[in-house]
């Protein structure tokens, strides 16, 4: 007897597996969004971007260091004309300085998108959501996409939609921890009550966290440790993509119904020495 | 702030915070060169205002200004 040699290819461009979706006005093709932190290297983060497919990238606005002129931008190692630049206002503490923030990383000149955080506290890293609305006002006044990063508080992302963010980003665990979707409950009541695109934003440890968020129905993650911290980078970033991508079809697809006992797969009638 | 010995006047500005020496009638474009930083990819912030990159060569620097000079690095 001789084995099947078919092989199965596993589909390695993902537009086509599940239908683009929208942002702020723009169609995008991958639903994972990932962070340009934490990377042992630029090279290494731009082959992450590639391996994991993704159309957004996130970055951070800093000062430049005087005294280290051979200091690199990342606008060196990214193509805005192929993927969405995404300045946040990481590390801002009030309302103000993530708008100041904002206006900076916008002037750059690349795009109105601002991925909006308000940080309350230090040790968790839990938006301050009263500065966090303040901000989201301020800036959709000023014509702002404003994709605000909030805790995973029905009412606070109700608020943030009625303030008109272009999407609300709840996180499944704090920044950088890697505990995957803590409550996905909570993930699935802003789901139910806001119509902009929810994107789950912090907390995914590895591929199993990004499907099990993607199934709930959330339209993206946004995601930097997780892949940044992998043993290996680049195939973790790869693994996301599929995850992601995985995820999202399952939701498609509709899951079955969860039932107490075995019903089994195989006939019941017709088995040999009945 | 006077130095008697410095052949061309200076004057003091504060940049990312830090206080700084500048030559008198020195543009913002001109600091940054002086700097090695490329201005096409910076942002310039002059007292509390966003300065339009176009205005960078003509953008004379006074005693006291203010600048934040930033830029796009690794985040989340």
């Amino acid at each position: 007897m001789t084995e099947a040699t078919t092989t199965r290819s596993i589909p390695t461009d993902s537009a086509g597996l599940t239908p683009g979706w929208e942002l702020g006005g723009r169609t995008f093709r991958s639903r994972l969004i990932i962070g340009s932190g934490k990377y042992d290297s630029p090279e290494t983060m731009v082959e992450c971007l590639e391996a994991s497919g993704a159309d957004v990238i996130t970055v951070a606005v800093r000062r430049v260091n005087l005294d280290a002129s051979d200091e690199t931008s990342l606008l060196h190692y990214l193509d805005p004309d192929k993927i969405l630049i995404l300045p946040n206002t990481a590390g801002c503490y009030t309302a103000d300085d993530a708008i100041r923030v904002a206006r900076l990383g916008r002037a750059a000149g690349l795009s109105d998108f601002i991925k909006l955080e308000v940080i309350g506290d230090e040790r968790t890293l839990y938006p301050d959501v009263e500065g966090l609305l303040t901000a989201t006002r301020a800036l959709v006044e000023e014509g702002f996409i404003v994709l605000p990063y909030t805790n995973d508080d029905v009412v606070i992302a109700r608020r943030l939609e009625e303030a008109g963010a272009a999407a609300v980003m709840p996180l499944a665990s704090p920044i950088g921890s890697g505990l995957g979707v803590t409550n996905p409950l909570n993930i699935q009541f802003i789901l139910d009550a806001v119509s902009v695109p929810v994107i789950v934003d912090a907390g995914v440890g590895t591929a199993s966290d990004a499907a099990v968020a993607m199934e709930l129905g959330v339209e993206g993650i946004l995601m930097n440790t997780a892949i940044a911290k992998a043993d290996d980078p680049v195939k973790m970033a790869t693994a996301m993509r599929y995850a992601v991508e995985a995820g999202r079809l399952a939701f498609e697809a509709g899951r079955m119904t969860r039932r107490r006992w075995a019903s089994a797969s195989s006939p019941t009638e017709g088995r040999v020495g009945d | 702030m006077s130095n008697p010995t410095v052949a061309n006047k200076t004057l003091e500005i504060v940049v990312n915070g830090e206080p700084r020496l500048v030559a008198e009638e020195a543009t913002v474009e001109a600091f940054l060169v002086a700097h090695e930083i490329d201005p096409d990819i910076v942002v310039v912030e002059a007292n509390g205002v966003i300065l339009p990159r176009d205005r960078f060569g003509v953008t004379q620097l006074t005693a006291g200004d203010a600048l934040e000079i930033v830029h796009f690095v690794g985040g989340g």
